[in-house]
């Protein structure tokens, strides 16, 4: 890998590892993270392709209130630089190295979240630090504070990019090469199945009696393979808005008598 | 004292959104988003208070423990500082006030935050850019790149925006009534498109053979019959395209897949869907549950099932 890829290599890192924390402009988005990194080595084509199927399985992971997720931001950014060493390596196939990569992305998705968890308890005494400044009026020292706790969690991630990038492109191939087909084809049957715990993740955080009809109709829509996903984003917004407007009425008739004008009644509640 | 109100400018609000976009980045398990709060605050407490002891007193105000999704913090951060500036102008605002209403917020709108942003928008811009990422296509990272900050953005000045504009009375409205609505409706629309999304992205195939049958002449493509040159490439195509896939061999394969896709297709995923939301229910760690369905997939390739 050329220097100058190595260097670009480290500033995504960075952006994600950053990202990974402050979740803002979604570095850390396998979608994102790893199309860059085949942009700057070369691979667009492919880093595109791994990032669409990591961004598939990472879909649930979210950080909510105090609980940490899976990493996205280990899992996307290591795996692409994995991909990008079997694919300098020479003899590995696209596929291959693409679907090896998205099995690694799981076990390096744990090793993240233990790492943020390291950067999130070492961000106690920084904090303190930020007391200290504010006991002081020090308005530069708590933006210096500030600032340094998230190039620490950018660290995160740049730190073991910069190390992976020095492994050689030759090990990969050849550990890939390796693989009996048995491994390497179940590790892409499983891939096709982790999905569904990012996807349980959501249900389990908005499942209500009320909604799971819900599920079911676009389960059901969704084997229309002719509804594009906008279109059954379309269907579960009207979907959405018809059921609010529905149950409004039921109250309001539930009262009083209503004014026996229905769709009055629901132009009036938008208003 | 009316003569020389101190009032922040938008260029002053403007900055403390700017920053506030780094609201979780000394994110720490003691006091979780104060360090990114009050660093988000500093444009606008050198605004509003002149003397040291006052900035002081305000920095460490708003060094209180503080924590709630990261987007619907900006209605939250624009009540405070129409409560600061009220503060700033001689009103009798009390510490314990200022943080009530941060604490009162955070909650509810925690609440509001989660399923829309992280369980509704980002699976379905995250889905819609990866299905054409899938392809090779870099529509679909720019697509979900540019669609997200532009939401985000958008979000994050006019609601914050909007918190300095009606101040306190924006509590409220909190409990009831709109954001109650906007969370289910959210939900809805969350769950509508997970269902979609395990019927087209779960993928589970069983390969085992159900059934070989020999097809009657004439429900097959007779190779051997076809005329010579591009007549017969006409012919075969032709047939194909009355016959369907089955017609291009002389016994009819039917897979297990094959039988269950004619009862629903993807229902083994949703199987392997509620499943999930039951291990996860019993606190059942999901790194555990993929790492075994990664296993799941070895042992079943081995024994030749899927």
């Amino acid at each position: 890998m050329s220097a100058l890829s190595i260097v670009l290599i480290a500033i995504i890192a960075l952006l994600a590892g950053m990202e990974g924390i402050l979740d803002e402009f979604q570095f850390h988005q396998p979608l994102v993270a790893c199309t860059l990194i085949g942009l700057v080595t070369g691979h667009l084509q492919e880093g595109v392709m791994l990032g669409g199927s990591l961004q598939m399985i990472a879909l649930g992971w979210a950080n909510v209130g105090a609980a940490v997720a899976p990493d996205a931001a280990l899992a996307s950014v290591a795996s692409a630089i994995i991909m990008v060493l079997a694919l300098d390596g020479g003899t590995a196939d696209s596929q291959t190295a693409i679907t090896t990569s998205i099995a690694l992305a799981v076990p390096l998705s744990v090793a993240g979240l233990f790492l943020t968890m390291i950067c999130r308890t070492l961000a106690i005494p920084l904090v303190h630090a930020m007391d200290a400044a504010a006991e002081k009026g020090n308005f530069k020292g708590i933006e210096m504070w500030q600032i340094l706790a998230i190039l620490m969690q950018g660290a995160r991630i740049a730190i073991p990019a910069v190390a992976l990038c020095f492994v050689s492109p030759e090990i990969v191939t050849d550990a890939l090469n390796m693989m009996p087909e048995w491994l390497s084809g179940g590790m892409a049957v499983g891939g096709g199945m982790v999905a569904a715990v990012g996807y349980a993740m959501v249900i389990n955080m908005m499942a209500t009696k009320e909604v799971w009809p819900f599920f079911a109709l676009g389960f059901v829509f969704a084997a229309i393979s002719e509804l594009t996903l906008i279109a059954l984003g379309v269907i579960g917004v009207s979907l959405a808005l018809l059921y609010l407007g529905l149950k409004d009425l039921a109250k309001n008739s539930g009262g009083s008598a209503g004014t026996g004008d229905p769709l009055g009644d629901i132009l009036n509640d938008y208003e | 004292m009316a003569e020389n109100k101190v009032q922040l400018s938008k260029s002053d609000r403007m900055s403390v959104c700017m920053r506030h976009q780094f609201l979780q980045g000394s994110w720490n398990y003691e006091r979780m988003q104060n360090g990114g709060w009050c660093f988000a605050m500093i444009p606008a407490i050198k605004k509003l208070y002149s003397n040291k002891e006052d900035q002081i007193a305000a920095l460490k105000r708003h060094m209180e423990f503080y924590n709630t999704h990261p987007y619907v913090s900006a209605p939250v951060i624009g009540v405070t500082l129409a409560l600061e500036e009220d503060r700033a102008n001689g009103a009798q605002v009390e510490d314990a006030a200022i943080q009530g209403v941060k604490v009162g917020m955070m909650g509810p709108l925690a609440g509001v935050g989660d399923p829309v942003f992280w369980f509704t928008l980002r699976p379905i811009l995250g889905a819609l850019g990866a299905s054409l990422a899938l392809g090779g296509s870099i529509m679909g990272p720019l697509l979900f790149f540019f669609a997200w900050n532009i939401i985000r953005i958008a979000f994050l000045w006019y609601t914050q925006e909007f918190g300095y504009k009606v101040g306190t009375s924006i509590t409220k409205d909190l409990s009831g009534g709109l954001m109650g609505k906007i969370t289910e409706g959210a939900s809805i629309l969350g769950m509508f498109i997970i269902g979609a999304l395990v019927q087209r992205w779960v993928s589970i195939s069983f390969t085992p053979v159900v059934s070989t049958v020999q097809q009657s002449p004439g429900a097959y493509i007779d190779w051997a019959s076809l005329p010579a040159g591009t007549e017969g490439i006409h012919q075969a195509l032709s047939q194909f395209a009355a016959l369907g896939p089955t017609g291009l061999e002389v016994a009819k394969v039917t897979t297990l897949q094959a039988n269950l896709d004619q009862l629903i297709p993807g229902l083994a995923a949703v199987g392997l869907t509620l499943l999930c939301c039951q291990l996860l229910k019993k606190k059942v760690s999901p790194i555990v549950i993929i790492i075994a369905l990664f296993a799941v997939g070895i042992i079943a390739r081995l024994a030749g099932i899927m």
